[in-house]
C-alpha cells in the first residue's frame, strides 16, 4: 500500500470505527433498558399475584 | 422612557454595591497587572513587540472572566435575582444594567491595563483603544449572558471560561488584529458587528435564562 | 424506523463504491482526495446538525413544548459527533496531502475546533443544571448562540488568515468533473440520510427511557 492509501484507508477507518462504537453503546443500553422492563414486569405481576381483584 | 429609568436604575445599585464592599474591582486590578508581569517572564528574550500585544489582549480576556464570575455574585448570594425577575420591568433591563456595569468595571481596567502595557512593554496605538472599547462591549454583553447561565449551574464558575472562550475567539481576532493589522479599520468593523449581533441576542433571549 | 436504516445503509454502500470505484483519480493529488467524498459531506451534515438542533432550540423557545428540548439536545449530540468526525478525516487529509496533521490556515478546520470547543461546553453546561424547564431554556439559549457563532467565527477565521497567520498552502477549489461530483452527491445523501437515522434511534432510546422511569414511578417499584 502507498501511503496515500493508507491515510485514505485510515480516514475510512475512523469514519466506520466510529459507527461501530455508537452501535455499541445503543446495544449496551438495549440491554440496560431490556433489564429493566425485565425488572418492571416482575413488580408488576408480583403486585398483581398480591390484589388480583384490583386488576 | 420607564425602560431607560429601570436600567439606569438597576447599573447605579451594581456600581454603589461594588463602591461600598470593593469586592471584584481591586481584585480585577491586582489581576491584570499581575498577568502582564508573568507575562514578561513568559516571554523569551528577543520576543518582538507584536507577540506582546497578543499577550494583552489575552490579559484583557482573562480578567474580564474573573470579573464576569462573580457578575451575578449579589443577586445570588442574597437570592435576589428570583425577586428581580418578578418585578414589574422588563427582564431585558436587568441584562442591560448588568452589561452596563460591567462595562464600567473593564473600563476602569483598561485605564490602567492600557498605561501599564505601554510602560512595560510597547507603545499603545489608538486602534488597539478603538479596539479594546469596542471588545468590552461585546465581552459585557455576551459575558454577562453567559455568567447568568452559570449561575444557574451547580459547577458556576468552573463552567463559565468554558463557555465564554470560543465565544470570545472572534473578539480576540478582532482586537489583535486592530493592534497589529495595517487596515485596522477592517478589524474594529468586525468588532463591531459582533456586538450588534450579540448584543442584540442577548437582549432578545436573556428573559428566557432567569425565566422558567 | 428499519425502513430509514436500511435505506442509510444501502446509500452508504452506494456511497463508498461510488467513491472507490465510479469517480475517477484526482490528476493532483491521486488518492488521498477520496478522503473527500466522506470528509466534505461529513461537515455539512454536523453544520445540519447544528442547525437543526438551533430550529428545534427556538420553537422550544417559542411554544415551551418540552419534547423540543430532548430533540435539540440528540441533534446537537449528532452534531457534534459528526463534528469530531470532521477533524479527524480533515486532520487525516491534511497529513496525506501535505505531510502536517494539523494546518492553521485550514479555515473549516479551524472553525470546526472552535465549534467543537463551544458544543463540548454545551454538554457540559446542561448537565450541572437540575432537570426541568430552566434547563431547556438555557440550553435552548445557548443553542441559538452557536448557529449565530458559525458565521461569525468564519468571518473572524477569514480575517485571522490575513494577519495572523498568513497562507502558506492554498487549495484549489474542487476541479470537480462530473462522475465526482455524482459521487460527492451520492455521499452526501447517504450521510444525511445515515445522520438522520441516528438522530432518530437516538430519539426513541431517550424517550424509551423516560418512558420507563414515568412507569417506574407509577409502579412505586
Amino acid at each position: 500500500m502507498s501511503s496515500g492509501e493508507k491515510y485514505v484507508a485510515a480516514a475510512y477507518g475512523v469514519v466506520l470505527l466510529t459507527l461501530l462504537v455508537y452501535v455499541a453503546i445503543i446495544a449496551a443500553k438495549l440491554a440496560r433498558l431490556e433489564r429493566e422492563t425485565a425488572e418492571l414486569a416482575e413488580l408488576a405481576r408480583r403486585r398483581e399475584a398480591k390484589q388480583p381483584a384490583d386488576g | 422612557m420607564r425602560y431607560a429609568a429601570d436600567v439606569a436604575t438597576l447599573a447605579r445599585k451594581d456600581l454603589q454595591l461594588e463602591l461600598r464592599a470593593r469586592d471584584t474591582l481591586p481584585a480585577m486590578l491586582l489581576f491584570v497587572v499581575s498577568t502582564l508581569v508573568v507575562f514578561h517572564f513568559a516571554l523569551p528574550a528577543g520576543a518582538d513587540e507584536l507577540a506582546a500585544q497578543g499577550l494583552l489582549w489575552l490579559a484583557l480576556v482573562f480578567t474580564a472572566l474573573l470579573g464576569l464570575a462573580r457578575s451575578w455574585a449579589p443577586e445570588r448570594e442574597s437570592a435576589a435575582l428570583d425577586g428581580l425577575v418578578l418585578a414589574p420591568c422588563d427582564r431585558s433591563a436587568i441584562w442591560l444594567a448588568k452589561a452596563a456595569s460591567t462595562f464600567v468595571f473593564l473600563a476602569a481596567i483598561a485605564l490602567v491595563a492600557l498605561p501599564a502595557f505601554a510602560a512595560l512593554f510597547a507603545p499603545v496605538t489608538w486602534e488597539t483603544v478603538a479596539g479594546v472599547v469596542l471588545a468590552n462591549v461585546g465581552i459585557c454583553a455576551v459575558g454577562t449572558l453567559l455568567a447568568a447561565m452559570a449561575a444557574a449551574s451547580r459547577t458556576r464558575e468552573l463552567v463559565l471560561p468554558l463557555l465564554f472562550l470560543p465565544l470570545a475567539i472572534p473578539l480576540v481576532v478582532g482586537g489583535v488584529g486592530a493592534s497589529v493589522s495595517e487596515e485596522p479599520g477592517r478589524f474594529l468593523a468586525f468588532l463591531g458587528l459582533y456586538d450588534g449581533v450579540f448584543a442584540i441576542l442577548c437582549w432578545a433571549s436573556f428573559e428566557y435564562v432567569v425565566s422558567e | 424506523m428499519p425502513a430509514l436504516a436500511l435505506g442509510a445503509a444501502a446509500l452508504m454502500g452506494l456511497a463508498v463504491v461510488f467513491a472507490f470505484f465510479v469517480a475517477p483519480q484526482d490528476a493532483d493529488q491521486g488518492i488521498s482526495q477520496r478522503i473527500f467524498y466522506f470528509h466534505v459531506p461529513i461537515a455539512l451534515t454536523a453544520y445540519a446538525c447544528f442547525g437543526w438542533g438551533a430550529l428545534k432550540a427556538l420553537l422550544l423557545l417559542w411554544r415551551k413544548d418540552e419534547r423540543y428540548d430532548l430533540e435539540s439536545y440528540v441533534a446537537i449530540h449528532q452534531g457534534t459527533i459528526f463534528g469530531a468526525l470532521t477533524l479527524a478525516t480533515g486532520s487525516i487529509w491534511a497529513k496525506a496531502s501535505w505531510g502536517h496533521w494539523w494546518l492553521w490556515s485550514e479555515n473549516q478546520l479551524v472553525l470546526f475546533l472552535v465549534l467543537f470547543l463551544f458544543y463540548s461546553a454545551y454538554f457540559m453546561l446542561r448537565f450541572s443544571i437540575e432537570e426541568g424547564p430552566r434547563r431547556a431554556n438555557i440550553s435552548a439559549v445557548y443553542a441559538l448562540f452557536g448557529v449565530v457563532l458559525i458565521p461569525v467565527s468564519f468571518l473572524a477565521i477569514r480575517l485571522a488568515e490575513n494577519v495572523i497567520h498568513p497562507t502558506v498552502f492554498t487549495r484549489e477549489g474542487p476541479q470537480m468533473t462530473g462522475t465526482m461530483f455524482l459521487a460527492f452527491c451520492v455521499a452526501w445523501v447517504g450521510i444525511t440520510t445515515l445522520a438522520y437515522t441516528l438522530y432518530r434511534v437516538e430519539l426513541s432510546g431517550k424517550r424509551l427511557d423516560s418512558n420507563l422511569r414515568d412507569l417506574r414511578e407509577a409502579l412505586g417499584g
